[in-house]
């Protein structure tokens, strides 16, 4: 094995804690949230950057982590969906709005919706249903049909800030 | 029964909070200390008989733990000979309709032919996957290719190569049914036509793929097994005759299961080969499916031919069908005539076509094998029809919806005895409710008559709309049987258990309604558990719309049971007659008196064995009831669905604007469980209608083993999904409900396909193919406006 190919310390922001394990370079940051840090919210739908499950935030913007390698992110700041609330605590709003929308069945692709989701609320905290069925068209959901996602994604927007419209169409 | 207050209540789910936290527990989120991961090395080629496998090199790689082929488990892993319990044909089926069902076993590992692309030849265990995967790379395998069958038409002409020696004409399993005089029907008809329908091949698609880990523990001679199924029993019934163990040694669990939709139901060699592995190399094994494997590897679906004839009269009353039709099974059949009868026996749906001949061909093809997928032959079955009664209408210049309320049953005619066995060999006897008033309802609510008069130009005169009706009756609720177990723990903690497995059906939520009715607590007091195959002895699995009915009913009764001994036995504490007794919250205590209450951890208390036991005289220790229903036979859900959709003339794209459903799936436990069910259910029909099709080449290649190339609807293709619920209580069951899990499914297609008819109705298009592409519609166009016969005839 070249030293190209030998594993090394990755360290990175995750969730708001330095965390640092050693992987080879081709592990995909996917690979690594999971298989080092522990971090199985993160799922994997395809591998190959079209369902969404797997999406993360890297420094404040969704990627898909089945398609980078963990050693790209050295550094950065990862914020996945444990990220998003504590451990029995209150849930995050989008959390709470997926539940109460019935915004999932299976669950399986929801976290990578509910990290999508984050970003956009975050570029757009009053996003009109277009704007929503429009950006939740990178991930894929093979159970619900959408209708609820979306509704949910309005619910968090009105529980997110109070002032938000009951749905500008 | 205690009052019904909770079931009929939309109810949040108690299921969400750790799929929200991404704190769920599915199966690749499962490591145990020492795991080991499988990669398989599968068949390149369609066809081919394997020469020789080189394994040496992948043998000594480091980080290998060991390279498996089918010599290596021979005499230790016997082939699937019985696939499913389905294979067993009740008696009156057999006498009805007379089926030629051929053996057809399927190794493990291929010994000495490949029949499809994806299928397992060599297991690569290894550290970890990537390392797996490094070493598959450096098996070499020799193999030496035979012709190819990708069309089912071909493969049962003369002369055609057999797939399997012992199958004939490489028609694996067939049947026919024939009821009413039906050529005497078509010898008078006033009208006939004939079609060719063709409904594609797709994929189930749940978002998590496959995957398997199996720990063996060699001092207690017992193997745990997770497998992401819908089936836990059968996977532990075929590990256990496969490996030469006894059930009681298997535990097989379905933790979280990310999708199923009817590919989970099958045992695959997967499931077998990494609980033997594990048994063999004392470490935990395990495998994780990746997209490209479950797009060559997972049982694929529908995939018929369909050659139909249709006698009719001047008004558009269909008096004869007669059809033949091929099921593409690829290369082994797991479910026999599963598919294909449930195409045969749902065919006329809510349609009264009294003169009716079908027959039914299962067919072997160099393709990966044919498994139910949502619908499970049904949505076949209505494309046909449905297409049949809309160009029937449209040849006669009549409208298409005078022309299905004339074909529709009546109430009258309800219950209503199709003359022919369903599946589990009991009399297909409809107990649908008022159809046409259903019909009328769909009419009013998608504004049919206001279309009927405006224009069809909705923008620029290129833009056209069109609106198409579509039906579905479906058997839910199969048997055999399904279990419950209701109990109290030691500290009065109620505690449900099913033998079903939920994988998105919100068993945990909606069993919880029906266990706390049943018991007359709140659902939040009961934690309910599925999904293993140590809670409950005998369980069958989730799938065919099935969990509410069996399950839902095994649980109200589990549970009322419970109930009946809590209060005999809290009768016995607080000097009481049972019947005077009441729950409240953890207590019961006597009616108007609260002072006189004992809490559940008390009366469970007084029910373990042991000296401090309080039990009524004659009474046995313990707080635990089991039940399991056995249904008569299933109970028929049905409906009518409309589509709403526009059509661009200038590119052939449909849009699907709105979908309208009028249905009726007995009494709803959780009315907010069903439409996310429905609505999901026809999503996926849209996917069948516009977008789905896996596509193999002339050489048995599939072209489709991505999500790039196999295209599943996204949040901007599905539309707004409009339901009507009408619940007529089947008199089935105790709970009066049916099956919906499958419904929205089903009726999309001919919904989708007749409404683009309508938008182009000038143009006399036809279609019979699925799926409609904008490649398609632009040619019937084009093909119309030169004064050429517009689609596909």
């Amino acid at each position: 094995m070249s030293r190209d190919d030998e594993a090394q310390e990755i360290a990175l922001d995750v969730n708001g804690t330095k965390r640092c394990a050693v992987a080879e370079p081709r592990t995909t940051l996917a690979d690594f949230l999971r298989d080092h840090l522990g971090l199985t919210g993160t799922h994997l739908g395809c591998e190959h950057g079209v369902c969404g499950a797997c999406t993360v935030l890297l420094d404040s913007h969704s990627v898909r982590s089945c398609l980078l390698f963990a050693v790209q992110t050295e550094g950065a700041t990862v914020t996945t969906i444990e990220g998003l609330s504590e451990v029995n605590a209150e849930l995050h709003p989008i959390q709470q709005a997926f539940s109460a929308q019935h915004g999932l069945q299976c669950g399986f692709c929801t976290p990578g919706f509910i990290v999508s989701v984050a970003e956009l609320l975050a570029e757009d905290p009053d996003p009109s249903e277009s704007t929503i069925q429009s950006w939740l068209s990178g991930n894929l959901c093979r159970c619900t049909g959408y209708q609820n996602i979306v509704k949910a994604v309005r619910t968090a927007a009105e529980l997110t800030h109070p002032k938000a419209g009951p749905g500008r169409g | 029964m205690a009052t019904e207050v909770h079931v009929g209540r939309r109810m949040a789910r108690k299921e969400d909070r750790p799929l929200v936290t991404g704190t769920g527990r599915f199966v690749a989120d499962i490591r145990p200390v020492g795991t080991v991961d499988v990669a398989f090395g599968r068949s390149p080629v369609a066809h081919a008989r394997i020469e020789a496998i080189g394994t040496e090199a992948a043998t000594a790689m480091d980080g290998v733990v060991g390279v498996y082929t089918a010599p290596d488990i021979q005499g230790q892993v016997q082939p699937f000979t019985l696939f499913v319990d389905q294979e067993h044909t009740p008696p009156s089926l057999d006498q009805s309709i007379h089926p030629v069902i051929r053996p057809c076993d399927m190794d493990v590992l291929a010994l000495t032919r490949v029949r499809y692309v994806g299928q397992p030849v060599v297991a690569i265990v290894a550290e970890s996957r990537y390392l797996a995967e490094d070493a598959a790379e450096l098996v070499d395998i020799d193999y030496e290719e035979l012709p190819v069958l990708t069309d089912p038409e071909a493969a049962i002409a003369p002369g055609a190569p057999l797939l399997h020696e012992q199958v004939p004409g490489n028609v694996q399993a067939s049947f026919d049914v024939d009821l009413g005089a039906v050529d005497a029907v078509f010898a008078e008809a006033e009208h006939t036509a004939s079609f060719r329908f063709l409904v594609p091949r797709v994929a189930g698609s749940p978002i998590e793929t496959r995957g398997v880990l199996a720990v063996h523990d060699p001092v207690q001679e017992e193997l745990t097994v997770w497998s992401s199924t819908q089936t836990p029993y059968m996977v532990r019934t075929r590990i256990a005759e496969m490996l030469g163990l006894a059930e009681q040694q298997v535990r097989v669990i379905a933790p979280d299961v990310g999708g199923g939709f009817g590919p989970k139901v099958q045992v695959y060699p997967e499931e077998i080969l990494v609980a033997h592995l594990s048994m063999r190399l004392g470490r935990p094994v395990c495998w994780i499916e990746d997209r490209n494997e479950h797009l060559v590897a997972t049982g694929q679906s529908r995939d018929q031919v369909h050659t139909v004839e249709v006698a009719y009269r001047g008004d558009g009353t269909i008096t004869g069908l007669r059809d033949r039709f091929l099921l593409d099974c690829g290369a082994f059949n797991p479910f026999s005539i599963t598919c294909a009868y449930n195409t045969a026996a749902h065919l006329r749906g809510l349609y009264r076509v009294p003169a009716y001949r079908i027959r039914g061909e299962c067919v072997l093809t160099n393709k990966t094998p044919n498994v139910p997928y949502r619908g499970a032959g049904r949505p076949e079955a209505t494309f046909v029809m449905d297409r049949v009664v809309d160009v029937v209408a449209r040849r006669l210049g009549l409208d298409p919806a005078e022309v299905i309320g004339r074909n529709l049953l009546t109430v009258a005619e309800m219950p209503c005895d199709r003359g022919m066995p369903y599946r589990d060999g009991a009399p297909i006897v409809y107990d649908c409710g008022d159809v046409p008033a259903s019909f009328d309802r769909l009419l009013r609510q998608v504004g049919y008559a206001e279309h009927r008069s405006a224009t069809r130009e909705v923008q620029d005169g290129h833009v056209r709309r069109g609106i198409g009706f579509a039906t579905y009756v479906e058997g839910t609720g199969k048997g055999p049987h399904e279990g419950a177990r209701a109990l109290l723990d030691s500290r009065g903690d109620i505690i449900v258990l099913a033998g079903c497995t939920p994988h998105g059906q919100s068993h945990e939520t909606a069993f919880s309604q029906v266990a706390a009715d049943a018991l007359g607590v709140s659902p939040e007091q009961i934690t309910f558990r599925a999904g293993d195959t140590a809670l409950v002895p005998y369980g069958v699995g989730t799938f065919a719309s099935r969990s509410a009915v069996t399950a839902g009913t095994a649980v109200a009764v589990a549970g009322g049971r419970l109930r009946q001994r809590i209060l005999a036995v809290a009768g016995e504490l607080l000097e009481a007659a049972p019947d005077d007794l009441e729950f409240q919250d953890s207590t019961v205590h006597v009616q108007g008196d609260v002072t006189s209450s004992v809490t559940l951890h008390q009366i469970a208390a007084a029910a373990a064995p042991g000296p401090a036991a309080r039990l009524p005289a004659g009474m046995d220790h313990g707080m635990d009831e089991s039940y399991y229903f056995v249904p008569p036979t299933v109970t028929f859900a049905s409906g009518l669905m409309a589509a709403v959709v526009d059509v661009d003339t200038e590119t052939g794209v449909i849009d699907v604007r709105k979908i309208v459903l009028v249905h009726d799936s007995g009494r709803l436990i959780n009315p907010m469980v069903v439409e996310g069910q429905i609505h999901g259910g026809v999503a996926q029909g849209v996917g069948t209608a516009l977008y789905e099709r896996l596509v193999y080449d002339d050489t048995g290649q599939p072209l489709t083993t991505t999500f790039m190339d196999y295209l599943l609807p996204t949040s901007m293709e599905v539309p707004k999904v409009e339901q009507i619920h009408v619940e007529t209580r089947s008199d089935r069951n105790p709970l009066g409900v049916k099956g919906v899990g499958e419904a929205g499914t089903i009726s999309p297609p001919p919904a989708i396909v007749n409404a683009v008819v309508d938008a182009l109705a000038p143009l006399s298009v036809e279609f019979s193919e699925l799926p409609l592409t904008p490649e398609v519609v632009l040619d019937a166009v084009l093909a119309a406006r030169s004064g050429r016969t517009g689609g596909q005839r």
